[in-house]
């Protein structure tokens, strides 16, 4: 346990500081940074949720607030996370499998996962912004 | 003297307290939440910014209601989990580990809850 008090002065193992970035230690970092944001983005959902749930007055409110710039903002860093954290996740998944555990696999399936939550975001608000006809 | 065998004495006593049900249930849900986030996606694509009738009446309909709650449900176990090992790996005092795990617990509940009651009552349209 964490407890215990070493009396021995070990050597430790280098870690992240030590280390010139890589783009697989830097999609492990964004994926458990993306989920934790997602934790608390979970709010957004439910306070939408529960506005709406309440009656059309809570709800205008709701929608006024999400609706100014930056509570679009923040939905558009919530709507990347989300994609960034789906596919990181399918990343883990495949790796579950024992599958794409091959440097080259590694550093392109990396690579896939930043490439395409950006990607995919872009397309989601363009799609989102013409159904809507402009901003 | 106990009855029981070594084995069935140190079941869930490593550090991780039930660490294939953890490591299972995440992945159980992870998969679940592949189809239900597209699906909350072109939900919010289509709702976002609608009136309160228009929204009012897309959860009414039970093939729109269901998804969600399904993602509420399988959602909030995901990200308890995760933020479990979050707490796991970076709170080293076994107080404070504690009590955050129990916050993280009641977060988790009290976001589910809400989604579910504020679906279901949008759904019943009571």
């Amino acid at each position: 346990m964490a407890e215990n008090k070493r009396t021995v002065e070990r050597p430790l193992s280098p870690h992240l500081s030590i280390y010139r970035p890589q783009i697989n230690m830097v999609m492990s970092i964004v994926h458990r940074l993306t989920g934790a944001a997602l934790y608390f983005g979970t709010l957004l959902l439910a306070a939408w949720l529960i506005a709406a749930a309440m009656g059309e007055r809570p709800f205008a409110v709701v929608n006024e607030i999400l609706g100014h710039p930056l509570g679009r903002l923040v939905l558009l860093g919530y709507s990347w996370a989300l994609i960034h954290h789906m596919l990181g996740g399918m990343r883990h998944l495949l790796w579950d499998t024992g599958r794409g555990l091959g440097l080259r696999a590694v550093d392109f399936l990396s690579w896939l996962t930043i490439v395409g939550s950006l990607s995919l975001t872009v397309a989601l608000w363009a799609v989102g912004v013409s159904l809507r006809g402009g901003l | 003297m106990s009855q029981r065998t070594p084995l069935a004495r140190v079941r869930g006593l490593g550090s991780a307290k039930g660490g294939t049900e953890h490591f299972w249930m995440q992945r159980v849900t992870a998969v679940a939440n592949v189809f239900l986030v597209c699906f909350l996606i072109g939900l919010m694509l289509a709702l976002a910014g609608a009136d309160h009738a228009t929204v009012k009446r897309a959860l009414a309909r039970p093939e729109i209601a269901i998804p969600l709650l399904l993602l509420v449900l399988s959602g909030v176990v995901h990200m308890r989990l995760g933020m479990q090992t979050i707490i796991e790996d970076y709170v080293h005092s076994e107080g404070r580990k504690v009590a955050a795990l129990m916050l993280n617990s009641f977060f988790a509940i009290l976001v589910g809850i809400t989604c579910v009651f504020a679906v279901l009552k949008l759904s019943f349209g009571v």
